[in-house]
C-alpha cells in the first residue's frame, strides 16, 4: 500500500514535469529562449573561436527568439548530447530542442514531445573515391563500405543493398573522424553516411577533389525543432516561426529587403511581414513577428547557404530542400 | 736529504675504463642482449623522432588566422591559437576573463601559502584559506554582488577541468574522511549508510554516474526546478571521488597501530580528539601518495563531463573540429595539445606530493 503511494508519487513527479504551464509565458518572462543544439555540427551548430553559435539549427532558435522577444540574439543555447536530448527538453531545461533530430514516427508518439517542422531533410548517401569511375550506388555490387557503428545509417545500407540484390562488406568505425580516415586509407571503396555529414567529412580530407558524393539518397532523416507535447501554444509558435523563414523566401522577403516590403510589397509579402492581417495577435505574439525574423535571422534560402550552402565552406547544394517550386519539397502551409 | 714524502701523482685510469668510449661499452652494449636492444632503440629514435620534430616545429605553420594559412606539410598550430580563448576560458566573456585568471591565481596562492608562511602562522592562515577561497573564487566565476553575473553555460575550458577538479578535491577530501571513520564505526547504522554509499559509488563507472546526474536526475524533480548542469556533473563527481577518498583513507586507519588509540583512550581522549589528534593526522600522512594519485586521476577524469555536453577542454576541441571553417582535420593538433596540457599539470601535482611527503617526514619511511 505505502509503496503505491510512493510510487505514484514519484510517476507524478516525473509527469508533471513534464508538463509546463505556458511556455511563452516563461520565455517572455526570462527574456531568454533556451535552446538545446549540438556540442558541435557542422553547419547545423556550432560554436567559432569567439563562442558566437552559428549554423542552421541556430538559426531555428533564433528566429523563434525574433518572434517572441523581438531579439534574435536573445537565445542561451545547451549544448546537449545526443543521449540527454529528450530529457532535457522533458524535464523543462530547454524551451526547443534544435538538434538535428530526425522526425520518426517513434519519437513522435512515445516521447511527449511534438516535432515542429522540417528544417532540413537529410538522408543516408554514398562519398566514393572518383578514381572508381562509379556515377551511381547501383553499380557498388561487392564493394566494401566504411560505416560508422551504431549508426541508423548501417540498417538503412543493410535495406538498400538487399532490395537491390547487391553484396557489400562493411568496415565498421567507432567516430566519424576515424571512418574518414578508413576511407582516405582505401580500406573501403566507397563511405556511407547522411548526406549532412558527407559534406563536411568531404572537406576533411586530404584530397576533397578525389572524393564525390553519389547522388543517391537511401534513407529518409528529416530533421526537425522539437518542443514539449501539451502546449500548443508554444508548438504553433516554433511552427510558424519556421514556416516563415520558408514562405519568405517563397515570396521573395530577404534581410535585406524586409522593411521596404512591408510599406509597398505585394498583399501576400505584407500579410507575412504582419503590415497587414492580425497573425501575429492569433499566435499571441506582436504583429511583426516575422518581420522579425526574416530582418533578424533572413529567409530560409539566406540562412541555408550561409550555414551550409554555397556560402559556407560545406557547399551542400539544395536538392531535397529547395523550394517545391524549384524542385524540392520545402513547402510553407499558407500564410494567411 | 729531503726526506719529504711527495706521493707520486695518481695515474689515470685506462683509457679503456673512461671517455665516451667506455661509457657506452659500459651501459650501452655490456652483453649481446643489451646491444640489441640498444640498435633496436636506436632505430627507432632514428625512425621516429626526427620526423616528430620536423612535423611539431620545423615545417609547422606558426604564423596566421585560418587554416588556408596552413600550408606547410607540418602541425596547423594555427589551429590551436585561434581556439586557444576557447580551450582556457570557453565562452566565459572575454571583457571578464581576468576573474577567471584571479580565480587561478588565488588557487596558485593557496597551496604555495601552505609552504612558504612560517609554521606559526600556516595552520591557521591554511585552514581560512581554504575554506574562504571556494566561495571567493565561485563568487569571482559567477558573478552576483556587484559583479555581472556569468551563467554556467558559458563557462568551460581547461579552466574548467581546474574548477571542477579542485572542488571535486575539496569536497571529497571531508567525505571521505567521514565515510572512511563510518565505516569502521561501532554503531551499526552508521556503519551500513557508510559502506553501502562508498560500495555504490565506487562499484559504478564515473560515465554513469554522470549519466544518471545529467539524464535521470532532472526527470524526479517536481515542475520548475532546475538544477544547473555543472553543478549535477559536480556532485557526480564528488560522490565517485569521495568514495575512493574513503577508501585510500582507510588504508591509512588500518596502518595506525591498535595501540596508538589505546594509549589515547588511556589519557582520557574521547573518540573525536583520538581522531583529531592521534589517528588521522598519521593516517593522513601515510596516505597522502594515494591521495594524490586519487587527485590526479580525478583531474584527467573531468575530461569525462564531456559527454554531458560540458565544453570542457577535450569536447572544445571536439566542437573546433566541427566548426566548417576548420573541417580540415586537425585532430592530431588539437589531441597533442591537450594531452600536453595535462602532463604539465599532472606532472606538477606529482612534484607537489613528493613535496609535501619530504615536509611531513618524521622518519617512518623504510625507504
Amino acid at each position: 500500500m505505502k509503496k503505491s503511494v510512493l510510487f505514484g508519487l514519484v510517476t507524478a513527479a516525473i509527469f508533471s514535469s513534464n508538463v509546463q504551464a505556458d511556455t511563452l509565458d516563461d520565455v517572455k518572462k526570462a527574456g531568454m529562449l533556451k535552446c538545446g543544439v549540438s556540442t558541435g555540427l557542422a553547419g547545423f551548430s556550432q560554436k567559432d573561436e569567439k563562442g558566437n553559435w552559428s549554423g542552421l539549427d541556430v538559426d531555428v532558435c533564433r528566429s523563434v527568439a525574433a518572434a517572441v522577444l523581438g531579439d534574435a540574439s536573445k537565445v542561451s543555447y545547451k549544448p546537449l548530447t545526443a543521449k540527454e536530448r529528450f530529457t532535457a527538453l522533458q524535464s523543462g531545461e530547454i524551451d526547443i530542442l534544435s538538434r538535428n533530430t530526425t522526425w520518426t514516427a517513434t519519437r513522435d508518439t512515445s516521447l511527449g514531445l511534438n516535432f515542429a517542422g522540417v528544417v532540413y531533410y537529410d538522408g543516408a548517401g554514398f562519398m566514393v573515391n572518383k578514381k572508381l569511375g562509379v556515377d551511381s550506388a547501383l553499380k557498388l555490387d561487392g564493394a566494401a563500405a566504411c560505416i560508422q557503428a551504431g549508426t541508423s545509417t548501417e540498417l538503412a545500407i543493410a535495406d538498400y543493398f538487399r532490395e537491390n540484390n547487391m553484396k557489400y562488406k562493411v568496415v565498421t568505425f567507432e567516430t566519424s573522424d576515424q571512418t574518414r580516415s578508413g576511407f582516405e586509407s582505401g580500406r573501403c571503396d566507397f563511405l556511407v553516411s547522411d548526406q549532412s555529414q558527407l559534406y563536411s567529412l568531404r572537406i576533411g580530407l586530404k584530397d576533397p577533389d578525389g572524393a564525390v558524393v553519389l547522388p543517391e539518397v537511401i534513407s529518409k532523416e528529416p530533421l526537425g525543432p522539437v518542443v514539449r507535447q501539451g502546449d500548443d501554444k508554444w508548438f504553433n509558435i516554433v511552427k510558424w516561426s519556421l514556416n516563415a523563414m520558408i514562405e519568405g523566401e517563397f515570396q521573395g522577403v530577404t534581410s535585406a529587403n524586409a522593411d521596404e516590403m512591408a510599406k509597398s510589397g505585394k498583399p501576400g509579402q505584407k500579410r507575412l511581414l504582419g503590415a497587414e492581417g492580425d497573425l501575429g495577435e492569433k499566435l499571441g505574439l506582436s504583429a511583426d513577428w516575422a518581420h522579425q525574423i526574416i530582418k533578424q535571422v533572413g529567409n530560409y534560402s539566406e540562412s541555408f547557404e550561409r550555414n551550409v550552402g554555397m556560402d559556407s565552406a560545406l557547399k551542400i547544394s539544395r536538392g531535397l530542400n529547395a523550394q517545391w517550386n524549384k524542385g524540392g519539397i520545402l513547402y510553407s502551409p499558407a500564410m494567411r | 736529504m729531503d726526506n719529504t714524502f711527495t706521493p707520486i701523482e695518481a695515474r689515470k685510469p685506462p683509457s679503456s675504463a673512461i671517455g665516451p668510449i667506455a661509457w657506452m661499452k659500459e651501459s650501452l652494449f655490456s652483453s649481446p642482449v643489451n646491444t640489441l636492444l640498444t640498435v633496436f632503440f636506436g632505430y627507432l629514435i632514428i625512425r621516429f623522432v626526427p620526423p616528430v620534430i620536423d612535423w611539431a616545429f620545423i615545417s609547422a605553420n606558426w604564423v596566421g588566422t585560418t587554416q588556408d594559412e596552413c600550408t606547410k606539410s607540418g602541425a596547423c598550430w594555427i589551429f590551436i591559437k585561434q581556439w586557444f580563448s576557447q580551450l582556457l576560458y570557453g565562452s566565459y566573456p572575454e571583457n571578464l576573463h581576468w576573474r577567471v585568471n584571479l580565480a587561478l591565481i588565488g588557487l596558485v596562492a593557496v597551496v604555495v601559502l601552505q609552504f612558504f608562511l612560517p609554521q606559526h602562522l600556516r595552520r591557521r592562515v591554511g585552514w581560512v584559506s581554504l575554506l574562504v577561497y571556494p566561495l571567493v573564487s565561485l563568487w569571482l566565476m559567477y558573478g552576483g554582488f556587484g559583479l555581472e553575473t556569468v551563467s554556467t553555460d558559458k563557462w568551460g575550458g581547461f579552466s574548467l577541468n581546474i574548477l571542477l577538479a579542485f572542488a571535486g578535491i575539496l569536497m571529497s577530501l571531508p567525505i571521505g574522511i567521514i565515510w572512511a571513520l563510518g565505516r569502521q564505526s561501532k554503531m551499526p547504522f552508521v556503519r551500513v549508510v557508510c559502506i553501502s554509499s562508498i560500495e555504490l559509488f565506487r562499484g559504478v563507472p564515473l560515465i554513469t554516474i554522470l549519466f544518471m546526474g545529467s539524464v535521470m536526475l532532472p526527470l524526479f524533480f517536481p515542475a520548475g526546478v532546475q538544477l544547473d548542469k555543472l553543478m549535477r556533473a559536480f556532485i557526480a563527481i564528488t560522490l565517485f571521488q569521495s568514495a575512493y577518498m574513503a577508501e585510500v583513507i582507510r588504508g591509512g586507519l588500518q596502518a595506525i597501530p591498535k595501540g596508538q588509540v589505546e594509549a589515547a583512550n588511556s589519557l582520557g581522549l574521547g573518540y573525536w580528539k583520538t581522531m583529531r589528534l592521534i589517528v588521522l593526522p598519521q593516517a593522513l600522512k601515510i596516505s597522502i601518495p594515494n591521495i594524490v594519485n586519487t587527485f590526479i586521476a580525478l583531474f584527467k577524469d573531468t575530461t569525462l563531463v564531456l559527454i554531458i555536453g560540458l565544453f570542457e577542454v577535450l569536447s572544445t576541441i571536439q566542437a573546433a573540429l566541427q566548426n566548417s571553417n576548420w573541417l580540415g582535420g586537425h585532430h592530431i593538433e588539437g589531441y597533442v595539445f591537450v594531452a600536453f596540457v595535462f602532463w604539465v599539470f599532472c606532472y606538477t601535482m606529482s612534484r607537489i606530493s613528493v613535496h609535501i611527503e619530504n615536509k611531513l617526514n618524521t622518519g617512518h619511511s623504510r625507504s
